[in-house]
């Protein structure tokens, strides 16, 4: 394993992948051929609606996926050059908390109510490693510490319900960092805390990323938040990458209009507006998904005929910035206009 | 939780006299009454029949009769059986460890059972296995304790001969050996299913839907994100937050552990207050009669209060002050 420390072997590589729901007896792709590369120690941005796949495509990296509901149909996950998609649960739960490690959207609900937080934060330590009462114990309150609770000696022996929402989420990240992964999937971390709660749980990410040099996926629906800490961005709509590029670029030049609405849908302090941009309709449900051409044609103010005929190939339209829509040529053939 | 316990207990005393009031009052409303077990039935004079009446206080006002039965009671005097010429403490004192035995197997019976197959059944739902347990469940819902009683002493006395079919021990074997206990145990273990078997089947069908629903939480998403193997999810994570539910349940199993069960214990002639008491409305037995109806009510009130105090030491954002 030490050999990929050093190789050009990315932390994470997806490649094609495909989870899928079961209604009424079919499956329907909620993640539909995704891949992407996370590189050590970077943070890469996920945005997109309510219902574009954000969350799956996080839970079918852990393989996480409420059983039964979904089930992961075709595609590979690499975790530092190993082929983890077909690991069985044993296998999945040495890695799980130790090489990768997840927080959730909502810290009110995504902890045990009847264990302390000791407790809690102890149970991954001694789940992967051998590790005294005690020890886990001096860990479990240094690891408070370092996601800045003050009261940490007396907070172990609390139950979840005495802290507040932020309190717990600065919980969960202590959770997650405790064995040092390599890679944190944060899942709306900040969406159900009020804004300054936000604000410090961000910096703390940011903080604890660059300590102990590892790389995030940070799930988000807000735009912002990406602008803040993120070195890479992709945009996913309807289970699908439309726009991936790094965090500059994005922002600088936006190529696919879901993009240039999601950035319109931002308010701004500069300009003057009578009515904050949006993007009109919701994100079709998984049944009535459109089959050929391009998912977002029937919401684009773009749309072109062939939109709905035509399916467009996620491609760099320009050095470092890809981009899956027909507007850009490279989409059509699915070649880069500036490959190297 | 101290504090909150003794001013439940306190609460208690309000609730115990009104129950009295209405204890007496029914037993007053039941036709007939306890003069009838108290006097020579071949004397009918009615000179002497309204001598006795006067005598016994039968002819005072209402209230005064409460009075005097009150003040005795609280003061541990229940009276005398009418039936039985004897005490009725000392009554209650010799049936009543029966019954506790009866209750308690029943209650190890069941929840050995109950948690086995309904942790069984909440971890892998809609399977084979889960489907044939809730069979089972549903069939013992459904057959009453007197059907199932009666099947059992037909199937496993009469038939197989496995066990005796009325008594709670051996009158041969010698009182305090170790063949006494083992004779009492296989008196008690059949009426202790038949028992169970109601509580057997909600309790696994409780637990299982209340596993299933856990599963599904948050905290269970986050425990598997952490790496923690199956086993311990559903044995402390899940479990841990299933428990508080039935502790509802538990409430009631105390009481049921001294009531007896009136049917069971008629139908397997054992001899526990549950058969007592059924004799005592038969045979107008007043005084009887009234210590148990007092004494159930009593333990419906402790126990609801064992399982809310139970409630704080289970479920940490349950304070009790």
């Amino acid at each position: 394993m030490e050999h990929y420390l050093h190789s050009k072997v990315p932390l994470l590589e997806i490649k094609n992948l495909e989870t899928a729901f079961k209604i009424d007896g079919n499956y329907y792709n909620a993640v539909d051929q995704v891949s992407f590369t996370v590189e050590r120690g970077k943070i890469l941005g996920v945005v997109g609606e309510s219902g574009c796949g954000k969350s799956v495509m996080s839970l079918s990296i852990m393989k996480l996926l409420p059983k039964g509901a979904g089930r992961i149909r075709g595609g590979e996950v690499k975790f530092e050059g190993k082929n983890i998609e077909h690991y069985s649960e044993k296998e999945m739960n040495k890695i799980r908390g130790k090489d990768i490690s997840m927080i959730f959207q909502e810290p009110m609900t995504s902890l045990n109510p009847v264990f302390t937080i000791g407790y809690q934060i102890e149970e991954v330590l001694h789940n992967h490693f051998k590790i005294t009462k005690e020890d886990a114990r001096k860990q479990s309150i240094k690891l408070l510490r370092s996601v800045g609770i003050s009261r940490a000696e007396q907070i172990v022996n609390e139950y979840p319900h005495q802290l507040s929402g932020g309190m717990r989420q600065r919980v969960m990240i202590a959770m997650a960092i405790a064995c040092q992964p390599k890679l944190l999937i944060a899942d709306e971390p900040t969406t159900a805390l009020d804004v300054t709660v936000q604000a410090q749980i961000l910096e703390l990410l940011k903080d604890v990323q660059s300590v102990n040099d590892m790389a995030i996926i940070l799930i988000t629906h807000d735009l912002g938040v990406v602008a803040e800490i993120c070195d890479e961005v992709m945009v996913m709509y309807a289970g699908e990458i439309v726009e991936r590029s790094d965090v500059r670029s994005l922002f600088k030049a936006p190529k696919h209009p879901y993009t240039r609405l999601l950035m319109d849908s931002i308010p701004k302090m500069d300009v003057e507006e009578e009515k904050l941009g949006s993007i009109k309709g919701i994100v079709p449900s998984l049944k009535d998904m459109p089959r050929t051409g391009c998912k977002f044609a029937n919401r684009c103010p773009k749309a072109m005929p062939e939109c709905t005929e035509l399916k467009p190939v996620l491609a760099e339209a320009e050095k470092g910035h890809e981009v899956s829509c027909l507007l850009y040529e490279s989409s059509k053939t699915g070649e880069g206009t500036n490959v190297t | 939780m101290l504090k909150y316990t003794l001013r439940r207990i306190l609460g208690m005393i309000p609730m115990l006299f009104l129950i009295s009031v209405v204890v007496f009052t029914l037993a007053l409303a039941m036709p007939g009454d306890p003069f009838s077990g108290e006097i020579d039935p071949n004397n009918t004079d009615p000179e002497y029949i309204e001598e006795m009446r006067e005598k016994l206080g039968l002819n005072d006002p209402l209230h005064i009769q409460y009075a005097r039965w009150i003040s005795n009671f609280v003061q541990g005097d229940f009276g005398e059986s009418t039936r039985y010429k004897m005490e009725v403490s000392d009554l209650i004192a010799e049936r009543l460890p029966n019954t506790v035995l009866l209750g308690a197997t029943s209650l190890v019976i069941t929840y050995i059972l109950a948690f086995a197959m309904g942790m069984y059944a909440g971890r892998k739902p809609y399977t084979l296995g889960d489907h044939f347990i809730g069979g089972f469940n549903y069939f013992g819902l459904a057959i009453p304790s007197y059907i199932a009683g009666v099947f059992a002493i037909y199937i496993f006395s009469f038939q197989l001969g496995w066990i005796p079919f009325q008594g709670s021990v051996d009158i041969t074997v010698e009182k305090g050996t170790l063949e006494y206990w083992l004779s009492r145990l296989h008196h008690v273990i059949t009426p202790a299913i038949v028992l169970g078997l109601l509580n057997i089947a909600s309790y696994t069908q409780f637990l299982r839907n209340d596993i299933i629903e856990n599963s599904r939480k948050d905290f269970v998403r986050t425990a598997r994100a952490k790496g923690t193997p199956e086993g311990k999810i559903y044995n402390r994570h899940i479990l841990r937050n299933s428990i508080i539910p039935l502790i509802t349940f538990l409430g009631f199993d105390i009481v049921n552990l001294v009531n007896g069960a009136i049917i069971t214990e008629a139908i397997f002639t054992y001899p526990g207050i549950g058969q007592l008491f059924l004799n005592s409305v038969m045979n107008q037995d007043y005084p009887v009669l009234m210590t148990l109806t007092m004494m159930f009510s009593f333990l419906v009130l402790v126990g609801n209060l064992i399982a809310d105090i139970l409630y704080g030491v289970v479920d940490p954002r349950i304070r009790l002050d």
